[in-house]
């Protein structure tokens, strides 16, 4: 077997790069303890699921394609978010079928793509983390990766590892947050009665942190959260796992300082 | 033909893109094959026990489904069986019999006081009594089928129905009440109606909360008749 | 009763606010999920069985035609009559006709969601004929003149307040201190009412789960026996049907059986699951004189032709919708037609056109919970997402959301542009949010932030980070 550490390109994603970069370092971290080189390639932005969601086939062709060039060299494409880890992995080999240029590199591209924390585990067989996190936590299973990718224990393996943390089952954590991407905003009556379910049955556990694996799911519900003057403090759960929480959690400033 | 059958057909081969004459004549002999190959699906192991389980666990479905199961050891015993339905639930002593001679033949003599009639059930009709043509025992199911001997309103308009199940007539899945059916009355043929009841009537449409005796029987009531060999179930 | 999909945002933003539909879907998410789940469970084969349906199905589709053929086949050699109906308006009129060949004055019905489809009881109405609803969920909403909010519990979204209230206002002939406080007392109301008009009408009329090539019968599955009494006790007996509702043998339909009370309610078994097979036989004692079909495409063969063919598969369970976070908040009304939750969002654009029912497949997450409990694994949100297609390429999608998304795709496809305006955009909100961390409030995204915070962007973009990262080491 070589003994080269594999080349991970990261796919930061869109939201992780403009709101909260460090669940980029966070990843490049563990990354890097799973013994891998990490590159986070220039030449990226977004995956293509907002057009692809909203039946706009030809600009989610235009940025797969982007990705495809830019990722393949890699020996994989790690991502910490599910619902773009999903994109990638499921839906671009049957968005560009029928393109004779980019159909097989997309399967390529595809089959070595990977949600960050099942990476860990399931790739480079990581069954603990180095990371110390005192008090009570709950953690929110977002949609795609939970449905597409099949993520369920592998957050729950690598949290039980942590030194202090105590997880507490959050109820319908399988439940929908509401984001939906632009569905929040299109039909925000809807969602937001979805985000206040979340948030209830969050404040009801008595933990002090949710955690979750997607920006998306983590920003909709700590602005929720938030807005209802509540204590509990939203990471993604890569900063937990590499033992980066001294940066304010989601949603809070300075003024509430980090952890 | 009608206009609106050549109209769907035609839309139908259209979206099917029928029109090719292998691929079509394919098509039809996968279908003939298809529907004369009445071979089971997959059937689950809980239907796939010996004969003697199959009774336990038909009685122990129907249970849970809200029937109420008697087990008596003789058709004879029948009519005394009844009466004591009747009388455990207070009811008055009058019965709805279904027109079969097996039923009819019982030592109803042995209960002077009670009155039966026999026939399709009329409205005023409290309590009625019938065979069946199999229990499965997958979901404690009863299967009848309509007939000169069977008629069906005695199923569903008294508020009390009960069925004489023997116990070789326990079978272990619904693919066994087919066959049964098509060995009586032949191949692509079946009685104007089969029900299978699984126990009384119910509804949940106010709150989802379970009530019994929606508009069918409040009371579903098996006398299983013990005929087979508590040995080999046969 | 007129669609009303187009007025959907407005139905969801009433529905999200109305605390009595709030208490009565409460029983929605807690009963129908935990009890399919347990039967799920309960069953090993479970799985596998869904797998089962799902290629049963499929295979029937994509020989419906010749199933078709047999299946009329059959119910002629049985006596029974079969009714072609390519529109709602064909299938109406032939139930009209049979009706008034008879001299119907009251008929009674089976819960039958093809003649909600169709508008049947207006058109019977509208002729002189009383159609009365007897599955009790439909004889509530019958009561209250309301359209069925679920496919298989048609007043879910009712509570037990309300429903005696309309039994009152409706019985007119119960004396007032009749005690109607317990489900228990207006389950007995309505037997004692409707056993007079079952018993009474001269036309009953079923829909069907399944149509049975191989014999030419119709299976129905009901819990109350209020289709056997329905279709036993008159002198005809009309079965309204789609075309997809055909299995090919007793044996499919055993199969697809075993999954569908289970996804449906959780029960092993529906209590009764009747398997109908023409009129009565000449020595029966009981029975239905005339056996009629009315098969209705409406909108069916077109769907088979196209990207939309698997929702075809669909045994109506219900499961989607128990399971849908939208369907929760909002209930089955709103979505303005006759078929509700994800199945609605599917079927509604298929059947009456996607201007008219555009929003319902864009007022999902995808989530993906429907597709996970669907029985015959219909990819719902892929479905949905077709129809987003169409409404894209048709220009349907509101010009300001094709702007934006053109937008995005051209900063995306530039890198290097869109990492400065990125970390423009990262700086100028990060400085706004000041020390605070979120955003209460934000010009262009009152959609947001009218009801949750904005977290602030941390000020500096990771590419930015990793540029400087890379810098200092040296690479």
């Amino acid at each position: 077997m070589s003994e080269t550490a594999p080349r991970v390109g990261l796919f930061v994603t869109c939201l992780v790069d403009m709101f909260r970069p460090s669940v980029g370092f966070a990843a490049v971290k563990l990354l890097e303890a799973a013994g891998c080189t990490v590159e986070a390639p220039r030449a990226q932005s977004c995956c293509g699921q907002p057009a692809y969601n909203s039946g706009d086939q030809h600009d989610t062709r235009t940025l797969a394609a982007q990705v495809i060039a830019t990722f393949e060299p890699y020996d994989y494409l790690v991502v910490p978010s599910g619902s773009c880890a999903a994109m990638i992995r499921e839906h671009y080999p049957a968005l560009l079928a029928d393109n004779p240029e980019l159909a097989a590199r997309a399967e390529a591209l595809a089959a070595k793509t990977y949600e960050l924390v099942s990476f860990l585990t399931d790739v480079r067989g990581m069954t603990g983390v180095e990371a110390a996190f005192e008090g009570r936590v709950t953690y929110h299973d977002s949609c795609s990766g939970l449905r597409e990718l099949g993520i369920y224990d592998q957050p729950r393996t690598l949290l039980a590892t942590v030194r202090g943390l105590r997880l507490e089952e959050l109820p319908d954590a399988d439940v929908c947050c509401g984001f939906g991407g632009t569905f929040c905003v299109k039909y925000p009556e809807i969602s937001d009665t979805m985000v206040t379910s979340k948030a209830e049955v969050v404040e009801q556990t008595g933990a002090g942190t949710l955690l979750a694996g997607d920006l998306g799911c983590l920003m909709n519900v700590a602005g929720k959260l938030r807005r209802r003057g509540s204590n509990v403090r939203v990471r993604h759960v890569a900063e937990v796992l590499a033992g980066m929480t001294d940066e304010p959690a989601i949603g809070e400033g300075e003024k509430n300082g980090g952890d | 033909m009608s206009a609106g059958r050549d109209t769907i057909m035609g839309g139908l081969r259209r979206a099917l893109k029928r029109g090719a004459e292998a691929a079509d004549a394919a098509a039809q002999e996968a279908v003939d094959q298809r529907l004369s190959d009445t071979r089971r699906g997959l059937v689950p192991a809980r239907a796939q026990i010996p004969p003697r389980a199959q009774v336990d666990l038909f009685e122990s479905m129907a249970v849970e489904q809200a029937a109420t199961v008697a087990r008596i050891a003789s058709l004879d015993e029948v009519p005394a069986a009844l009466a004591d339905f009747l009388k455990g639930n207070n009811l008055a002593p009058k019965l709805r019999l279904a027109p079969s001679p097996e039923l009819e033949n019982l030592p109803w003599d042995g209960q002077p006081l009670l009155e039966v009639e026999t026939g399709r059930a009329q409205d005023s009709d409290q309590v009625s009594l019938t065979g069946a043509v199999a229990g499965i025992a997958e979901t404690g199911t009863l299967l009848l089928a309509s007939g000169p001997e069977a008629p069906t309103t005695l199923n569903f308009l008294p508020e009390n129905h009960v069925v004489v199940l023997k116990a070789s007539q326990v079978v272990g899945a619904y693919e066994d009440g087919w066959d049964r059916l098509r060995e009586s009355h032949g191949p692509d043929q079946l009685p104007r109606v089969v029900n299978f009841i699984t126990g009384p009537s119910r509804t949940a449409d106010i709150e989802q909360t379970i009530q019994l005796g929606a508009h069918g029987p409040r009371r579903l009531h098996v006398l299983l008749v013990e005929d087979t060999d508590p040995e080999n179930g046969r | 009763m007129e669609p009303s999909p187009r007025a959907f945002k407005a139905n969801a933003r009433e529905a999200v606010q109305d605390p009595q539909l709030k208490r009565a879907l409460a029983h929605v998410k807690v009963g129908f999920i935990g009890k399919r789940a347990k039967a799920a469970a309960r069953l090993p084969e479970f799985e596998a069985l869904r797998d089962a349906a799902r290629d049963i199905k499929a295979h029937t589709l994509d020989h419906l035609d010749l199933y078709l053929e047999r299946y009329e086949e059959r119910v002629i050699a049985q006596g029974g009559q079969v009714h072609w109906c390519p529109s709602a308006e064909d299938a109406r009129a032939a139930v009209l006709n049979i009706c008034r060949r008879v001299g119907a004055k009251t008929v009674t019905k089976g819960k039958s969601m093809i003649s909600e489809e169709i508008d049947l009881n207006q058109h019977l109405e509208a002729n002189g004929i009383i159609p009365v609803e007897t599955d009790l969920g439909e004889y509530i909403i019958q009561l209250r003149h309301e359209r069925p909010s679920h496919i298989i519990a048609p007043a879910v979204h009712l509570t037990k307040d309300l429903i005696e209230a309309d039994f009152r206002a409706q019985h007119s002939h119960l004396p007032p201190e009749r005690s109607l406080d317990e489900p228990r007392e207006l389950v007995e109301e309505a037997r004692g009412i409707l056993r007079e008009r079952f018993l009474a009408a001269d036309v009953g009329i079923t829909g069907a789960n399944f149509l049975v090539a191989e014999t030419g019968s119709s299976i129905i599955v009901t819990n109350e026996g209020n289709g056997d009494l329905t279709q036993t006790l008159p002198k005809v007996h009309i079965v309204v049907a789609s075309l997809e509702k055909v299995v090919p043998t007793l044996e499919d339909a055993a199969t697809i059986l075993r999954v569908l009370a289970r996804s449906a309610t959780g029960q092993e078994f529906s209590t009764y699951t009747t398997v109908s097979t023409g009129p009565k036989r000449p020595e029966d004692l009981d029975g239905p004189e005339e056996y009629h079909v009315i098969l209705l495409d409406n909108g069916r063969s077109e769907m088979l032709a196209g990207p939309f063919r698997e929702a075809l598969r669909c045994i109506r369970c219900g499961a989607c919708m128990n399971h849908c976070p939208v369907y929760h908040a909002i209930g089955g009304h709103a979505y303005g037609w006759v078929y509700p939750g994800p199945i609605g969002a599917v079927l509604t654009p298929a059947l009456i056109g996607v201007e008219e029912a555009g929003h319902l497949p864009n007022a999902s997450t995808f989530c993906g919970r429907c597709e996970a409990v669907c029985p015959v694994r219909i990819p719902l949100p892929k479905m949905m997402r077709h129809w987003r297609e169409r409404e894209f390429e048709r220009h349907l999608t509101p010009r300001a959301v094709r702007a934006g998304l053109g937008l995005w795709a051209f900063l995306a496809s530039r890198p290097a542009l869109y990492h400065l305006l990125t970390g423009w955009a990262a700086r100028l909100l990060a400085l706004l949010a000041g020390r605070e961390g979120r955003l209460r409030s934000l010009p262009l995204a009152g959609g947001w932030t009218r009801v949750r915070d904005l977290p602030a962007p941390q000020g500096r973009t990771f590419h930015a980070l990793w540029a400087e990262r890379q810098r200092r080491a040296g690479k």
